[in-house]
């Protein structure tokens, strides 16, 4: 049964980019343990507003696990203690009575900090810009049952097209690599005939706009398959890898 | 009086989009390059919309509050997306979907919008597949489908139990693609607070970038509002905590009329509210009453002792539970409407049989289809909703029934727009659930999808050059024109004026305020006095809000609370709107029920009489009642009945 659970927060304070952050401690009473972890620190930023301070700017949308928003490092683990899931999706009875919670914003060369736990990741969507789509126009396109595509297949594409872009892989990785988000997306699309035309292009492409932007490089530690929300397996880095040197031998 | 046109051509119901495709205005390539078109939002609608729009040639600015395109809430839908393919020979065609959603709507939708709507649904399809959406799939290959409440056939397309996330990931790689190549300029993590209007017409939108707190100024040649609907209103509702209704609401002031607010629907499905201190509602997906059974103990003491903690639900004998839905519904059983279903909820809690600690649930059962199926099948269709909810409730949906209870889901109601998706304001657009036009009172499982993607990449791309074909020697606007000044102006000051409060309550304990007022006075259940009780009440909150609502920080900086606070100010006089349509419609329709007008079988009695038409309503200043116009909506080729979920 869940119960109410005094807790000590260590939370990551940081007023910008290029500011020094420091750690501040707060301390919670009677949090009850049916509530969302940012349930928790909503009661945390209602107490610090009625204080006068200003409250812990972190980044979340949905709060159902989905939408890829939140971003919280939980004593050292990208999304907290709990496996499968997002930060929203995290629960206080993963927590007990007496304990003292770290959260930090994700830490990676490619995710500046912009303020306490929000931090900076267009870095994503400029590696999807690059190349990370299948080059169709509106209108023009053949009927949806024109081409079968083996179950198999379709959900080998449907595992990997899960990932939420969160940047947790890149925020686990010691390298700071952010393979496993684009081995998802190059996977998902190397897999269906409609991705096919353009698999060459689209992993070299790919592949180049993570490196321009300082993301590292993968020595298979697979920290990134472990903390992932959504169980993206590093099978397709695997598949990236194969797919970049073929296009490469082809140049 | 304003006669209110909107724009349906003449000619059978089945040729009327392609008879203004082949008339319509169009403007040439050389010429698109120089007309501007603002997108805010990039969720279904939007994303599709800017994607396409720049495909086409046209230069595109393209606003999203999120970090990233990709975050909008249309990502959250998860049980799929209706067209009329027919692939299961189950007897499906254009005509039937257009059918059942206009019958699903209580009749007071657009015959012709939701014909329209119905034709382009299979292009969706295919375009989806083209772009790499990975739809399920049978053996053979080809795709799969499902049946969704209120229709009788399989016609949802889905991608497990994230259609919305596909979907979305699909128009974002589009748009991506788009913003590549550089048609289109985006602005992420900028919120729209107002649209300018110059010369009678939308030019341009001011926005706030929220890292920077600077307030911006952008102009275009038309502007297309893509941000979704009001739900968070009631403050607990399945949205995404930022989702708002202030730029639709901005438009409202500035000209745009309002139609049909008081339509909001309730979903059947969700996780029941556990504490005050929650923050929002998860829905669990309508595909589940697909092969889930929804019951409560026919016994009053079975109830009371569930609720005391001493029974377990699984302890009760078959022949002591209600499945409620099964016996008042027998035709569609567990798969009636949302609005049915939602209301059944209540009217049996209200009676005394709910479950859970507060009274406040009903179950969903999978223990038939676990046995029929085998927990294999049950895992692969429904795997990532069961988890869902033991990490949320602490309970196995394998073993266990689900308890759920309706919530505040989607709004029918938005910004009025004719058969071209423009509002009143000439080159002022709305798409998506942010406009009113294809679900009337009520809207159907999987038909929201359907909707965002038909307007972005299907309807507005055409309709919107049969207003910029006019434009084509329109220069491009500075925005040093005093339309801007003043619009900028406007905002800086009831931004200082938050600020200058310095009040004693947060933001979010005024907003929680509002939402029970809104849930108990203007939610599943209305009547005459307690509508007028809560436009009272809102007006005292407003007040409250005014004077005493406490934002720390500044204005000219990263600023959550201020965010905050500037969409609770909209939402507050949201509120008092859609309680003044609910007094205003003497009828119970859809998501809409007044407590006076039901049958004698406690199902909603429509008025066709007297309230056959859209309300539109029209903005007449700070504190002063808003007027409404009405649109009749003439029936021409269907003839309206009672709803029949029975036989």
């Amino acid at each position: 049964m869940d119960k109410n659970i005094n807790i000590t927060l260590k939370v990551w304070r940081q007023k910008g980019p290029r500011e020094k952050g420091a750690f501040e401690t707060y301390k919670l009473t009677d949090v009850s343990q049916g509530s969302s972890f940012l349930e928790m620190l909503d009661i945390l930023n209602e107490q610090l507003i009625n204080d006068g301070k200003e409250p812990v700017v972190f980044d979340h949308d949905c709060r159902e696990g989905i939408c890829g928003m939140c971003s919280l490092y939980i004593n050292g683990h990208p999304h907290g203690p709990d496996t499968s899931v997002t930060t929203c999706q995290l629960h206080m009875r993963r927590f007990n009575d007496g304990d003292t919670i770290t959260i930090e914003p994700w830490r990676s060369a490619g995710f500046p900090v912009i303020r306490d736990l929000m931090v900076d990741r267009t870095a994503y969507d400029k590696i999807i810009q690059a190349g990370g789509f299948v080059s169709v126009n509106t209108g023009g396109i053949p009927d949806a049952n024109a081409i079968p595509i083996p179950k198999k297949d379709a959900d080998l594409a449907m595992d990997a097209a899960a990932c939420i872009g969160c940047g947790a892989c890149a925020a686990a990785c010691k390298n700071g690599s952010a393979m496993l988000f684009v081995s998802a997306k190059v996977s998902q699309l190397a897999l269906l005939p409609q991705g096919k035309v353009e698999a060459a292009r689209r992993a070299k492409a790919m592949v180049a706009k993570m490196d321009e932007l300082g993301f590292g490089n993968c020595t298979n530690t697979r920290a990134c398959e472990m903390e992932c929300p959504k169980d993206i397996s590093v099978s397709n880095i695997a598949r990236l890898n194969r797919e970049f040197i073929w296009a490469k031998l082809k140049d | 009086m304003t006669k209110i046109d909107s724009k349906i051509p003449q000619g059978p119901l089945a040729e009327k989009w392609t008879n203004y495709k082949a008339h319509q205005k169009l403007v040439n390539p050389a010429n698109k390059r120089r007309l501007d078109v603002i997108v805010v939002g990039t969720g279904l609608a939007g994303a599709s919309a800017a994607a396409s729009l720049a495909e086409m040639g046209f230069n595109v600015l393209n606003f999203c509050i999120q970090d990233s395109p990709r975050r909008a809430h249309s990502i959250a839908a998860q049980g799929g997306i209706n067209a009329a393919k027919n692939y299961q020979n189950d007897g499906d065609s254009v005509y039937r979907l257009f059918y059942d959603t206009i019958k699903g709507g209580d009749y007071r939708a657009r015959e012709a919008n939701v014909y329209r709507l119905a034709e382009v649904s299979n292009s969706i399809i295919d375009q989806c597949v083209a772009q790499g959406v990975p739809f399920a799939r049978e053996y053979g290959g080809l795709l799969d489908n499902r049946s969704f409440g209120g229709a009788q056939v399989s016609r949802t397309f889905y991608a497990r139990g994230q259609t919305g996330q596909q979907l979305l990931l699909g128009a974002y790689s589009a748009l991506s693609r788009q913003i590549g190549l550089g048609k289109v300029k985006m602005y992420t993590r900028h919120e729209m607070l107002d649209v300018v209007v110059v010369d009678g017409r939308a030019r341009g939108i001011i926005a706030r970038n929220l890292i920077t707190g600077k307030i911006e100024r952008f102009s275009a040649h038309a502007v297309v509002v893509g941000t979704g609907g009001y739900a968070n209103t009631f403050f607990l509702s399945t949205n995404a905590m930022a989702s708002n209704g202030s730029a639709a609401w901005q438009c409202y002031k500035k000209g745009a009329y309002f139609s049909n607010p008081c339509m909001c629907q309730i979903h059947p499905t969700c996780i029941p509210v556990h504490g005050e201190f929650q923050s929002k509602l998860t829905l669990m997906s309508e595909s589940l009453r697909n092969d889930g059974r929804i019951w409560v103990p026919k016994k009053k003491e079975d109830a009371e002792a569930i609720r005391a903690g001493k029974l377990k639900p699984t302890q009760i004998k078959e022949e002591d539970r209600d499945y409620y839905l099964e016996r008042r519904y027998p035709a569609f059983g567990n798969l009636v409407p949302r609005d049915v279903a939602s209301r059944a909820a209540k009217e049996r809690c209200d009676a005394g049989f709910g479950v859970g600690n507060t009274g406040l649930a009903v179950y969903l059962d999978f223990a038939d289809a676990i046995n029929r199926l085998g927990k294999n099948v049950v895992e692969q269709r429904y795997g990532n909703l069961f988890q869902m909810y033991e990490k949320i409730v602490n309970d196995n949906p394998y073993e266990t029934p689900m308890m759920i209870f309706p919530a505040l889901h989607y709004t029918m109601g938005g910004l009025w727009v004719d058969y071209e998706l423009m509002t009143s304001v000439p080159g002022l657009f709305a798409i998506g659930e942010a406009n009113f036009s294809d679900h009337g009172a009520n809207r159907l499982g999987a038909s929201a999808l359907m909707q965002g993607l038909a307007d972005g990449y299907f309807v507005l791309p055409y309709t919107i050059q049969n207003y910029l074909a006019d434009q084509i020697q329109v220069p491009r606007f500075s925005t040093d024109l005093p339309e801007f000044k003043e619009a900028e102006k406007h905002i800086n000051d009831r931004i200082n004026r938050l600020m200058g409060i310095k009040g004693k309550r947060s933001v979010d304990s005024i907003h929680k305020e509002l939402g029970h007022i809104m849930w108990d006075f203007v939610g599943m259940g209305r009547d005459e006095a307690g509508l007028k009780s809560a436009i009272e009440k809102l007006r005292a909150l407003k007040k409250e809000f005014w004077s005493n609502v406490r934002i720390p920080g500044a204005a000219g900086d990263l600023n959550v609370e201020l965010e905050k606070a500037l969409r609770l100010a909209d939402f507050i006089e949201l509120g008092e709107l859609i309680a003044h349509d609910a007094l205003d419609r003497e009828e119970s329709c859809g998501g809409h029920f007044r407590i006076e007008h039901q049958t004698e079988e406690g199902e909603a009695l429509r008025h066709d009489d007297k309230f056959a038409y859209v309300s539109c309503w029209q903005y007449q200043g700070e504190d002063k009642d808003p007027v409404m116009l009405k649109e009749q909506l003439d029936y021409e080729f269907i003839v309206r009945q009672q709803r029949n979920y029975k036989n």
